[in-house]
């Protein structure tokens, strides 16, 4: 797959997780030329979210600026167990939906 | 001697034009390429981009770290985070992050939404700088209370502008 989430396999009830997520994508900057001069379009993932349990728990706009291959990491309570579902998009239609589970004691 | 003086002066004066007039050629020929794109880009783009955010907030310093490291050799991939000292419960918590660079060619580097449920305000991720610059991290509390802290990085192989080989 195109992306690597690392998170927790369980975790005690209100202790807080690190997350990190991490996915292949070249976010052309839309700032470069190409050999013949021509300008090569931007193509970057602009957006970014993480739910739990369906809740949204991060939410993120990401910019040009953001070096290839996004990698983030962030951090949340776990307070149930259940899905953390991961949904990246951008530009040219791109969209990457992953998920992981945890277990919550 | 009255006659040598304004000879004396007339040397001086064609040495000293052709020195400044060299100088400037060589200086204007080097650097004014590689300096040209740099210049194009507004100046205070920051501030401005900040306030496009933010509105009319005060900004005050303290509260957010700003990790980079002061001296980048590669601009495509600086690691970056930004911490925020908040208990981050219900009544105060980090309700946003943003970065924002001086002299990239858009100002905006990321946004964040937190909420209480994030336990630690702390993300980091990898970021691109075109050249030498300043960054600053505002984080927007649940009170509306804006906290900022500021990076100087000097950058040797800059990031964003470099041509396909």
């Amino acid at each position: 797959m195109s992306a690597l989430i690392n998170v927790p396999k369980s975790a005690k009830r209100g202790q807080v997780i690190e997350i990190k997520t991490l996915i292949s994508h070249v976010m052309e900057s839309g700032f470069r030329h190409g050999t013949n001069g021509k300008d090569i379009p931007r193509d970057i993932i602009t957006s970014f979210s993480c739910k739990y349990n369906g809740e949204e728990i991060f939410a993120t706009q990401l910019f040009p600026a953001i070096a290839a291959n996004p990698f983030l990491t962030f951090h949340t309570v776990a307070t149930e167990s259940g899905t953390l579902a991961f949904h990246w998009t951008g530009d040219n239609g791109f969209e990457v939906i992953e998920e992981a589970k945890i277990v919550v004691e | 001697m009255r006659k040598e003086k304004p000879m004396m002066r007339h040397k001086i004066n064609r040495r000293e034009v052709l020195k400044v007039g060299s100088a400037a050629l060589v200086g204007a020929a080097l650097p004014a390429a590689a300096q040209a794109q740099f210049q194009s880009f507004a100046p205070g783009q920051m501030e401005a981009a900040v306030r496009k955010v933010l509105g009319e907030a005060t900004i005050r310093k303290g509260k957010v770290t700003l990790d980079l490291p002061p001296l980048v050799e590669n601009g495509n991939v600086v690691p970056m985070s930004v911490s925020v000292d908040s208990p981050m419960t219900k009544d105060n918590f980090v309700k946003a992050i943003h970065v924002f660079n001086e002299k990239n060619p858009q100002p905006n580097v990321i946004s964040v939404q937190l909420g209480a449920r994030a336990g630690k305000a702390e993300i980091s991720t990898r970021i691109r700088l075109a050249t030498t610059q300043k960054l600053i991290a505002i984080a927007e509390m649940s009170d509306g209370s804006c906290w900022s802290d500021t990076q100087e990085v000097v950058v040797t192989l800059a990031a964003c502008l470099e041509d396909l080989p």
